[in-house]
């Protein structure tokens, strides 16, 4: 019998097969790109059962496979074990979904010969670097991943923005990848041995664990958009076309933070103290910056991107609160903070999917991604419009939806800290629940926002007036994704139990059996300290809702008239009279943009009896972008101007130089200790 | 049996917290008319507007779509269930587990999250104004309700509000800095959340001031009379709370009976009673600020509640 891990592979071989399929067949019209994105919905959904299985079989014992490919005397390891199993359900379940949205979705591709033999390839790749069992592997795997999403990134080259996004994705990909291969540089230590299972077993000394946690956060943490390494994502991710987006914000930063659980949690043994206080500084930063910027934009896949740094910052935030209890022996509250971390990893994948998929269909059926230019579609696309109202109320972390669950789990996790020892945490603990509350009450008003504009009031321009619901396919799989955020939020106790076996080989321990608890609520601890139930929850509300709305009807009135809006009496000609995305955020910019985003407000007025018009001018600063990235820029022109001499010397001027050079390098080594 | 009557003492909480809504809305307001030397409607002059809003006709925006018809319903349903799992009279009912005290911050969350996006439904410029504020009021006064409900949390171990309530009525509590703080911030939070002076006024109409009445603005009949069913029972319901936390004393706790369950009744209306007269004062007292001061007096809260989780971090018996 074959391992799990051989039967995944075929899965990616299958995968990369399909790309190459894609590459001959792609030139033809809509046949090929359903037959491609059939495909890889099929071989996902054929890598879903064989996961299933397993998670029900025996999610415990690991499945390795070695294959003499890569380099000679290594070769290529995999390996299949609770941790990859759960990650690997996330990147194929997304896989499947972005596939059936791209069934109807890829029909509207203007270039697909640019989309098709990458997606395959991109899926195979995020499988790959999930399954990779050695450094090699791993990098080359992650490198696959970049590439393949870089190409997508770049699939509509000619459009405005579009050729810078992929340049700088290109730039940060590299740099995080360099950083990653000094991480694992360290971790194979001086006898270089590539394996995990050597690097496992190998102690580090804390400098060389600081180094390591140093070096993934700048390159798992580039990739997964941790601030301030996020710049690429909100301009990579929104210019693929939108399955991409959602794999590249649904999946793809997923597959960045199994990197950095893999070497963090599993490969570098146990943790420093202050590798808490690190990481969960760098999240809370994240997470209430990331909703910020959100809250500042107008284009809407843009505003996801942006809520997507939020989410991974909120998952970050949960990963600290796991490295600081597992350094300091308390498992049962580490594997209530691990759980909370992957609980929302799922659950951000399943709602940014369904986000992304909702943003599509909002571009297909009118061209627009700028909110100013929306408004109203809720009468012309009322199924995109409740999928998507359902994906802003789950990331807007409210009950009964999952994304709640997650943050309420986060929370319990802040709750356990105060019998950490360290002051340090014990100041930052509490600093960080606070910024995780504010990033959800701001997650809350952006989303408000984001469907408010979109769907919501009338429509702004003509384009929304033509919009027409979109195709069964892109449905299916919204409202399958919407399912999926719904009973998530009701039965959370079948995720939780689901991923203690993960808990169980990261920090040894689990939460407590939830699906035994009565009535299917989750209790972290005990039901006297504390409990929630969705399930319930979501019946009373349904209950009371449709018991309230029968009473009135029944035995009050039931009567209604149209008319035109009241408005208090003022007539509201133009839908430009509309509150727009700008103006919806001008009370949170105020509150909090001075000082995040040096914003500024201008008002112009004409001088008295002038007849001319008043003019509002709102100045915003991207500081994160003027203080870090500019300055390197700058750096980088200035010395590439000036040793751009070097290209203009005569040959005996060249000579000198590598006389020189050649002097210096053997002072080195002569007095090299 | 214990089952039915446990189910009887739950479902009785529910109506209770129905019945009562109104009655302290109408309390506050005649409080505040004999303040000002004026006689004041009747006391049960809301339960007449509630009737009165649900039986004329609806009339709705040309624009107005799905959205809007079913909120009023959503905000009234979620609303009414976080009400209900606050002990009123009695700790410990039957589905008090069923969320606990940050559930319960969530759940008004979500009806506020329904309310904004109602607001934004028809398209006019007062709804937008009304939910843009109302965003922003929340995005300061839910992280300082998360705060408190840490602090209260870390003081009492649990953020089941049962366990809270009983832990605060034992002897065991003390005289704590850190709940002193979290008082003053849930009463700012809780004045904010309400729409009440200072924040916003409740009775204010064409003004460039008003919040809560902006959003709702196109609302008429019946769906007017669940909105401000859910805004009478949101303001019992941190009534509630503050009384069950701050003011435990006659809760009947696990299994008691008819007799403590009585007693705990007859406490609730006085905490009511005073906790109306309070606030009746208190707005009487001051002047509705500017919108832009809001964050100001909502940062403070936020600081507050921040302050006594921090000092509860530094030692469990501050």
């Amino acid at each position: 019998m074959i391992s799990g891990a051989a039967v995944l592979l075929w899965g990616v071989a299958a995968l990369l097969g399909t790309a190459v399929l894609a590459i001959a067949s792609s030139h033809g019209s809509g046949s090929g790109t359903r037959l491609i994105y059939s495909l890889t919905l099929g071989i996902s959904a054929a890598v879903l059962l064989v996961l299933a299985s397993r998670i029900a079989d025996d999610p415990v014992t690991p499945s390795t496979v070695a294959l003499p490919l890569g380099l000679p005397w290594i070769g290529a390891h995999f390996r299949l074990d609770a941790l990859s199993t759960f990650f690997l359900v996330v990147v194929d379940f997304g896989g499947a979904m972005a596939s059936l949205y791209g069934l109807g979705y890829g029909r509207h591709e203007s270039a697909p010969h640019r989309v098709l033999p990458f997606f395959p390839t991109f899926l195979a790749g995020m499988n790959l670097v999930v399954l990779a069992d050695d450094a090699f592997t791993f990098l080359l795997s992650w490198e696959f991943m970049s590439l393949a999403s870089w190409a997508l990134v770049m699939a509509h080259h000619r459009e405005q923005d579009n050729a810078r996004a992929g340049y700088i994705y290109l730039v940060m990909a590299s740099f995080g990848t360099l950083a990653l291969l000094l991480a694992f540089g360290l971790l194979a230590g001086p006898s270089g041995n590539y394996t995990f299972e050597a690097m496992r077993a190998a102690a580090s000394t804390p400098l060389v664990a600081a180094f390591v946690l140093a070096l993934m956060l700048l390159g798992a943490g580039s990739k997964a958009g941790l601030i301030p390494l996020h710049i690429w994502l909100p301009l990579a991710h929104p210019a693929a076309p939108s399955h991409v987006s959602a794999l590249m914000s649904g999946v793809m930063t997923k597959v960045a933070i199994y990197g950095f659980i893999r070497v963090i949690f599993d490969l570098l043994g146990e943790p420093a103290w202050w590798s808490g206080v690190v990481v969960l500084f760098l999240g809370g930063l994240t997470a209430v910056l990331g909703i910020l910027y959100a809250l500042m934009e107008k284009d809407l896949k843009r505003l996801l991107a942006y809520s997507t740094i939020e989410n991974v910052g909120v998952i970050f935030v949960s990963l600290g609160l796991a490295l600081a209890f597992k350094a300091n022996a308390m498992p049962s509250a580490a594997a209530l903070a691990l759980t909370a971390a992957l609980f929302h990893v799922l659950n951000h994948s399943f709602f940014k999917s369904l986000l992304f998929f909702g943003a599509g269909a909002v571009l297909t059926a009118t061209g627009e991604r700028d909110m100013e230019k929306l408004g109203g579609l809720i009468h012309r696309m009322p199924l995109t419009s409740f999928a998507f109202l359902v994906g802003c109320v789950a990331i807007s972390a409210l009950p009964p939806f999952n994304g709640f669950v997650s943050e309420w789990l986060a929370f319990q996790a802040v709750l356990q800290s105060p019998d950490l020892p360290q002051w340090g945490l014990k100041v930052m603990v509490p600093a960080v629940g606070g910024l995780l509350a504010l990033s959800a009450a701001l997650a809350a008003a952006c989303f408000v926002k984001a469907f408010g504009i979109t769907f919501l009031g009338r429509p702004r321009t003509s384009a929304v007036e033509r919009a027409h619901e979109v195709d069964r396919y892109s449905l299916a799989a919204m409202f399958t994704l919407a399912g999926f955020c719904l009973l998530a939020g009701i039965l959370p106790g079948l995720v939780i139990d689901g991923l203690s076996p993960v808990t169980l080989s990261l920090v040894g321990s689990r939460m407590p059996v939830q699906m035994a608890q009565p009535w299917l609520s989750i209790v972290p601890i005990a039901e006297s300290r504390s409990s929630y139930n969705g399930l319930l929850v979501f019946l009373f509300i349904a209950v009371s809702a449709s018991f309230a709305a029968f009473v009135i009807h029944r035995f009050a009135s039931h009567a209604l008239r149209r008319g035109p809006a009241w408005g208090c009496g003022f007539p509201d000609v133009t839908p430009a009279a509309q509150y727009t995305s700008v103006s919806f955020a001008q009370p949170i910019r105020r509150v909090f943009g001075t000082f995040a985003f040096r914003a500024r407000e201008k008002v112009e007025l004409p001088a008295p009896g002038e007849t001319g018009p008043a003019r509002l001018t709102v100045e915003i600063h991207d500081v994160i972008w003027e203080t870090f990235y500019l300055p390197i820029g700058r750096a980088i022109d200035f010395a590439t101007d000036h040793l751009n001499h070097l290209q203009f010397l005569t040959i005996r001027r060249y000579l000198t130089l590598v006389f020189l050079f050649l002097i210096v390098l053997l002072l080195v080594l002569a007095l090299w200790p | 049996m214990a089952l039915i009557l446990e189910l009887a003492v739950q479902g009785a909480q529910m109506m209770l917290v129905l019945l009562l809504a109104p009655l302290l809305t109408g309390f506050v307001r005649k409080v505040k008319a004999r303040l000002l030397r004026r006689q004041g409607p009747s006391l049960i002059q809301p339960y007449r507007d509630l009737l009165r809003l649900m039986r004329k006709e609806v009339v709705l925006a040309d624009n107005a779509s799905w959205l809007f018809r079913v909120t009023p319903y959503l905000i009234f349903a979620a609303t009414w269930v976080a009400a209900a799992l606050i002990p009123t009279f009695a700790t410990g009912l039957t589905f008090s587990w069923t969320a606990d005290l940050i559930a319960i911050v969530a759940l008004l969350g979500s009806a506020r999250f329904c309310l904004a996006l109602a607001g934004m439904d028809v398209g006019t410029s007062f709804g937008g104004i009304g939910s843009s504020r109302e965003v922003m009021i929340a995005s300061l006064a839910e992280p300082a309700m998360l705060l408190i409900v840490f602090s209260l949390a870390l003081v009492a171990g649990a953020t089941q509000l049962s366990t809270v309530a009983a832990f605060m009525g034992s002897p065991q509590v003390g005289l704590r800095v850190s709940l002193g703080m979290s008082l003053i911030a849930l009463v700012m939070v809780a004045v904010a959340e309400n729409a009440r002076i200072p924040v916003d006024n409740p009775s204010t109409h064409l003004e460039l001031t008003m919040v809560h009445e902006a959003m709702v603005l196109e609302y008429s009949g019946r769906h007017l009379a669940m909105i401000e069913f859910a805004a009478f029972l949101k303001l019992l319901l941190y009534v509630s709370l503050i009384s069950c936390v701050f003011l435990p004393w006659g809760l009947a706790g696990v299994g008691a009976g008819p007799k403590s369950l009585a007693l705990g009744a007859v406490a609730y209306l006085g905490k009511l009673a005073l906790c109306g007269i309070l606030l009746a004062l208190f707005e009487t007292a001051i002047a509705k600020m500017r919108v832009f001061r809001v964050p100001d007096f909502l940062g403070a809260a936020l600081m507050l509640a921040l302050l006594g989780t921090l000092l509860l971090f530094v030692s469990r018996s501050l």
